[in-house]
């Protein structure tokens, strides 16, 4: 299928990315591969820090695969933003783009003058989308923005793992990861609203505000009861909910039991030991149900349970890994990875866009751009040369 | 603020996944308007997920529903189902969560609704998308994680597989379709044309996955391997992880090992000078670290290692947190309240816009609540 022929819902939408790691380049990436024209804007010493940050010592040429797989279907512009000229150069690149998304730590905008305030001067339709760690304001606004920090302090950590376990991480960068679909959210938002008001605006997010966001139902039932939710002693899954739900070990893997009503899962399972249980206990009897549940699961495969469970239509469902995932039929049939290729040697597979556009996958096969790529051909099309300014 | 006044989005959906999509966009301030069946309505409302409830309905279908407009109707009879095609002829978006070919057979399928409004933007979660052997299985979170390899990510390698213990599948699927939605909007401002938004949990469940499973995808496909010890990423290296302190826990990203040892003057660790053995010995270095941490508090770690700008943070419940300036000073925090008067304390979104916090005090309807106004407003024949 030929999508240059096809426009993309973003086409035509001009988006300056002046982020690295992960939040904000997140974004600059659903963004691309949804149409827009990403240009990265980074500085001409190493550019943005992901491209030597490897995953396993993985590369590609002079950049880790990591910066290859965040950072695809972008181009790449470099300035040092200390030097007068090139800030000048960079200020006309703004006054042309629809969006602009930083993740510096608060004060570095504003002391280049690339705050809100000074770029709307240059672009009176600009949306400019700022992420922080922490907020604006407050003791914690100069910490670092880390994942796994920012993990620590929203109570994350009090939801995986079982009772007396230590706090337990999301093994992902969740706090990043959110943030950034998060501000795609607002900058899809605003450019509705820029095309009505023909007015600038002003996204704001952090990535503690994502993580309580994500947390909703945890912080409204603590509001609501006092208490803070409580992990199960064994095979937890999720804090606020009642017996069954968890993951149990089989005899040769693990099974994983969602909301089952009490009456069918005796019924499914047909063992004695769990006669005395009811509906009305799944909360109160939690921890002793799921332990009664997890020594009768293990005697037997997972594949006897879940037939015993599917055949009823109850939500259950054997773990995959991602070779086993990978192996079935489904995944080829969803198309669900894409291979970029850097070179006629070099190339790599990686996941594709989640949202697909009139039944059409939203692929994105050009390759991460080298630092600094496209400076010459950017500054040549919006004629950003500013000794000619 | 109202990025999107006047858009109307007319919701099938039920429990998280597309609730949370239409409560994002409400909070953008678009108009929106669930459709909820006779009887129980969005499931959500009954669910026995928690223990806590509002006016007789669980807490969770308040926290979602917030902001939000309900119109009963029984699509299984016609004079509803003209209702409701009337509403959807005066809507800019259609969305919903049913399994594949639910809609269909209810008369609501995208081209039966495209024939209404062509400018439609029809918006759709699946559980595993519209193909495959999957495709008619419960959509359900835990189901998905187990499904997609992400419970071999969290705990120690000692622990069984541990699912992440917030609905995240749910919550990104819900994420992924508000970004498809707005997409779609700013298309339509350009091109006039509607569209036809898909997405799946299995999709936005590997999404979700896409660095770690990019680097499966390309080193011969190697299971992850979650650490022995103080587990935070498989794929990261010591000192990366949670340890207990005499009086809670401390977090402590990545930082240069030797430097850690010099600063908690633990000699062995500054020989650590080759940054490779940070991860082929991480179970060994994390095991030395956890010994030397647990014999002081957190706060006496932090005054050594927050002035090195070393990263690393003390450990908080909920309850903790909000005793802390620096989460006051997010004001996290509203108050909702049902046109009965229950008042429900829950948190904002998380998104401010030019400055201001996008709120709204208005409460999660009750089943039909607006089936009248609406009906005016629209002008539905009876």
């Amino acid at each position: 299928m030929d999508q240059s022929k096809r426009q993309k819902p973003l086409a035509g939408i001009l988006v300056l990315e002046f982020c690295q790691y992960l939040s904000g380049p997140s974004a600059g990436l659903r963004l691309s591969d949804l149409g827009a024209r990403v240009i990265k804007i980074e500085n001409p010493g190493k550019g943005d820090l992901c491209r030597i940050l490897p995953i396993k010592n993985q590369w590609i040429e002079d950049n880790s695969l990591l910066f290859h797989t965040i950072n695809r279907n972008k181009e790449s512009y470099t300035a040092n933003l200390k030097s007068n000229k090139e800030l000048a150069e960079v200020k006309k690149l703004i006054s042309k783009a629809h969006v602009m998304i930083h993740n510096f730590r608060p004060g570095v905008m504003e002391k280049l003058r690339l705050d809100f305030e000074e770029v709307k001067k240059l672009n009176s339709k600009i949306v400019f989308a700022e992420i922080s760690g922490y907020g604006k304001q407050g003791p914690w606004a100069k910490k670092p923005g880390q994942d796994l920090l920012v993990q620590a302090m929203s109570g994350l950590m009090y939801n995986s793992g079982d009772r007396d376990d230590a706090p337990t991480p999301f093994g992902l960068a969740i706090g990043d990861i959110l943030c950034g679909a998060q501000i795609v959210q607002a900058v899809l938002a605003a450019l509705v609203y820029m095309k009505r008001s023909k007015k600038a605006v002003k996204i704001e997010l952090s990535l503690l505000e994502s993580l309580i966001d994500f947390q909703f139902e945890i912080f409204t039932t603590y509001f609501a009861s006092g208490r803070t939710p409580q992990r199960s002693a064994v095979n937890n899954a999720h804090p606020l909910l009642g017996a069954p739900y968890g993951i149990y070990k089989t005899s040769d893997g693990h099974i994983a039991l969602a909301m089952i009503p009490m009456g069918d899962l005796k019924e499914a399972l047909n063992k004695p030991e769990l006669d005395k249980y009811k509906q009305s206990m799944i909360f109160s009897k939690r921890d002793e149900i799921k332990s009664v549940l997890a020594s009768i699961l293990k005697e037997e495969t997972s594949a006897y349970w879940e037939e015993k469970l599917q055949a009823r239509g109850l939500w259950a469902a054997n773990l995959k890994n991602w070779k086993e995932l990978k192996n079935k039929a489904s995944y080829r049939k969803l198309r669900l990875d894409q291979e970029i290729c850097i070179s006629e040697k070099e190339k790599f597979r990686t996941n594709r866009c989640p949202i697909r556009f009139n039944g059409e996958i939203m692929w994105g096969w050009i390759p991460a751009p080298d630092l600094g790529a496209h400076s010459e051909a950017i500054k040549d099309e919006f004629q950003l040369d500013a000794d000619q300014l | 603020m109202k990025l999107l006044e006047g858009i109307t989005v007319i919701d099938f959906s039920q429990f998280l996944s597309g609730p949370s999509a239409s409560l994002r966009l409400a909070d953008f301030g678009a108009r929106v308007i669930k459709i909820e069946k006779p009887g129980s309505g969005d499931i959500c409302r009954q669910l026995y997920v928690s223990e806590v409830e509002v006016a007789n309905e669980s807490t969770l279908f308040h926290t979602i529903n917030r902001n939000k407009e309900s119109f009963k109707a029984d699509l299984k009879k016609e004079k509803d189902k003209k209702r409701v095609y009337s509403l959807i002829k005066q809507a800019d978006v259609v969305m919903h969560n049913f399994r594949p070919g639910v809609m269909e057979k209810l008369g609501f399928s995208y081209d039966q609704v495209k024939e209404i409004n062509t400018g439609i933007i029809y918006a759709g979660i699946s559980g595993y998308g519209d193909k495959g052997e999957w495709k008619d299985l419960p959509g359900q979170d835990l189901l998905l994680q187990s499904l997609s390899g992400l419970p071999y990510l969290n705990g120690e390698s000692t622990k069984l597989p541990t699912p992440m213990g917030i609905s995240v599948v749910d919550i990104l699927a819900g994420t992924h379709l508000a970004q498809g939605i707005l997409a779609a909007l700013v298309k339509r401002d350009s091109t006039g044309e509607g569209s036809l938004v898909q997405v799946s949990m299995l999709e936005s469940a590997l999404d979700f996955q896409f660095e770690v499973f990019t680097t499966f995808l390309n080193d011969g496909e190697e299971p992850p391997q979650r650490s022995e010890k103080n587990h935070a990423h498989s794929y990261l290296a010591a000192p990366y992880g949670v340890y207990e302190t005499t009086d809670g826990f401390l977090a402590l990203a990545m930082t240069s090992i030797p430097k850690l040892g010099e600063l908690l003057g633990i000699s062995q660790l500054e020989e650590y000078h080759d940054p490779a053995r940070w991860f082929t010995q991480r179970d060994f270095i994390k095991d030395i670290l956890a010994d030397h941490l647990k014999k002081e508090t957190t706060d006496y770690w932090l005054h050594i290692l927050e002035p090195a700008d070393i990263w690393c943070a003390k450990v908080f419940n909920i309850e903790e947190l909000i005793a802390q300036p620096g989460y006051k000073v997010l004001e996290m925090e509203m108050i909702v309240k049902t046109s009965k008067g229950h008042e429900i304390k829950t948190t904002r979104c998380p998104i401010r816009i030019n400055g201001e916090k996008l709120e709204s005090s208005v409460g999660a309807p009750f089943l039909g609540e607006h089936n009248d106004s609406i009906a005016v407003e629209f002008g539905l024949k009876n």
